[in-house]
């Protein structure tokens, strides 16, 4: 019996020839993350253990989630991270000005590469499987602990196999067929194990496409969610990394739980209705929804070609008087990069307010908080009860072409009907 | 370790969210989190809840946010163990961690309702429901995730390996 992708990189960080699915192993990891709200507290735990950091460029501290501070509380949350980098000589610690949200900047800057082993304390870690590599979320007293020792404990994970075939129609996001596919396994469908998406389907993936997908890996209760390493991987790993690193396949007789299969042309855009990401409806299927606010950004799709999407839409058109748009790009980069392609022009001139980067909305810290009976329509992860505000709002979560069509038009909307 | 309480009942799919929302995650004081836990499902849970009594929820327990924020708030709130379904991976992991133990009981967790008294043997994993009488056998902890539970979490562990 052969070993799946996750598999291979678990057992190549072990040190052993072979695992499989339930072994427990102790694995040597490539890098370790943590935020403002989860790194105080493996500070706290780091500091009881009482070593030194394993190793100071293997430690990423990305101060982003109530960051630049949103009330007083939160800068104490800040200065223990920032004060901490600097007591320890982190390398990849980056401060307001210069960060972005955790999942977007460590790609972007080549903090993470394919074949890694990268743990993380935040759930959406997971995104870095769209590069290949095996990375999953944990908590604070984990990375505390990893901190110290550079390893941590895993139960071998089972995997479900997403073959994909066929290409996306224009209009279609990975985020769509990342809430199709949640909405056929459910939001516990993948529980404990990998979701391994492989397939002639996924070349025309673009890695925005493959990001979004990974990083909501969690929201079907996935361990991680992991794409094969190919040309076009190859192309965005140019120049982002100089050191070589590993690919890891597949064996063909990997063994599967399940195997899923997805027609990409089937994919019609979606939304995931209030509360679970896995409510997915077909828009177009349900009758008008009147909203009051949108959010396009977050670690789901904060990316340039998202914002590229999104502007393509809002180009020539206002948002709803009734609607606050609320855009926020996902790093410094492209938040740089859509200034310089126009993008920026494009969603003042259309009414929207264009923020610095920071997950705020998306987990009801800050920048964007929903009243009681106020709607959302938002690119992000998540829309449990009061996630984005107070206990009776709601949040439909939709890819960056949907938000930016339901903007124009203050309701649920696809963009052919804003064209 | 022989534990009794009391049960609060809790659904399929109880996220880390609604165990203690993000708005009070600027602060990670447990009795600070133990003073939100639960609100925005259940506003009566964190004003009355009692040392020693059992949460229990159905599927998929602690799914969203690895905020390890949500099991300490469980715990700071002085329950002891919680009952699942299934739990959640990253929340599973956190509880143990920071050693809360949990017991994963698949559909048996039917038969368990609000306010119930339980019976709960840590070690072995036996269930006694002492309101109907039922009996319950969760899956022991696995090899060195014993050990982990034992010394009473992670950062103990570590320190004594």
């Amino acid at each position: 019996m052969g070993m799946t992708m996750s598999q291979k990189i678990l057992a190549a960080h072990a040190g052993v020839a072979f695992v499989k699915a339930g072994d427990l192993i102790n694995c040597r990891l490539d890098m370790v993350l943590a935020n403002d709200i989860t790194a105080p507290p493996a500070i706290a735990a780091f500091e009881k253990i009482g070593k030194p950091v394993f190793d100071k460029d293997r430690i990423s501290l990305i101060p982003d989630h109530f960051t630049p501070n949103k009330d007083i509380k939160s800068a104490g949350l800040a200065k223990i991270v920032r004060d901490f980098a600097r007591k320890h000589h982190i390398t990849h610690y980056y401060e307001v000005g210069r960060v972005g949200i955790e999942h977007v900047l460590l790609p972007e800057q080549g903090i993470v590469a394919p074949g890694m082993l990268t743990i993380g304390a935040d759930s959406h870690t997971c995104t870095y499987g769209a590069l290949g590599g095996f990375s999953t979320g944990v908590g604070s007293t984990d990375l505390g602990a990893a901190m110290a020792t550079g390893e941590a404990w895993f139960k071998v994970p089972d995997a479900i196999k997403v073959e994909l075939t066929g290409e996306k129609a224009e209009d279609i996001t990975g985020k769509d067929v990342m809430l199709t596919l949640i909405g056929m396994i459910g939001v516990d469908g993948a529980l404990y194990q990998s979701l391994e998406f492989t397939g002639p389907g996924v070349a025309s993936l673009s890695m925005t496409d493959r990001f979004t997908i990974a990083n909501m890996a969690i929201e079907a209760g996935a361990k991680n969610g992991i794409f094969p390493v190919d040309e076009q991987t190859a192309a965005y790993e140019k120049g982002r990394i100089s050191h070589p690193y590993t690919v890891y396949k597949a064996d063909p007789d990997a063994s599967y739980s399940r195997v899923v299969s997805i027609d990409l042309s089937q994919i019609r855009p979606v939304v995931a209705f209030p509360h679970l990401p896995g409510n997915t409806k077909a828009v177009g299927t349900f009758g008008d929804i009147e909203i009051d606010q949108v959010v396009i950004g977050s670690c789901t799709n904060g990316r340039l070609e998202d914002l590229r999407i999104a502007a393509d839409i809002l180009k020539g058109h206002k948002v709803h008087p009734r609607v606050r748009c609320i855009i926020i790009p996902g790093s410094q980069q492209v938040y740089q990069d859509a200034m310089h392609a126009g993008y920026i022009d494009t969603f003042i001139e259309a009414g929207a307010a264009v923020s610095t980067p920071t997950c705020g909305p998306c987990l009801g810290g800050y920048m964007g908080i929903l009243a009681a009976g106020e709607r959302c329509v938002s690119t992000t992860n998540r829309n449990f009860r009061g996630r984005m505000g107070h206990v009776d709002s709601e949040v439909y979560l939709a890819g960056p072409q949907v938000a930016a069509a339901s903007a124009i038009l203050g309701k649920i909307a696809e963009p052919k009907e804003v064209r | 370790m022989i534990l009794e309480g009391n049960v609060w009942r809790y659904g399929d799919n109880i996220d880390t969210d609604v165990i203690i929302p993000a708005r009070y995650l600027n602060s990670f004081d447990p009795k600070e989190l133990a003073s939100h836990c639960m609100v925005d499902i259940d506003e009566s849970f964190a004003p009355n809840v009692q040392d020693g009594d059992i949460m229990v929820g159905g599927r998929n327990f602690g799914c969203g946010s690895s905020r390890e924020h949500a099991p300490v708030a469980i715990k700071a709130s002085g329950v002891p163990v919680v009952i699942a379904a299934s739990f959640a991976r990253i929340f599973y992991r956190n509880a143990i961690n920071v050693g809360l133990p949990v017991l994963e009981i698949g559909d048996a967790v039917e038969r368990i309702h609000g306010k119930d008294r339980l019976r709960v043997d840590i070690a072995s994993g036996t269930i006694v429901n002492e309101t109907t009488g039922d009996t319950f056998q969760a899956p022991p902890l696995p090899g060195f995730i014993q050990d982990i539970a034992k010394a009473g979490g992670l950062i103990e562990y570590v320190k004594g390996k």
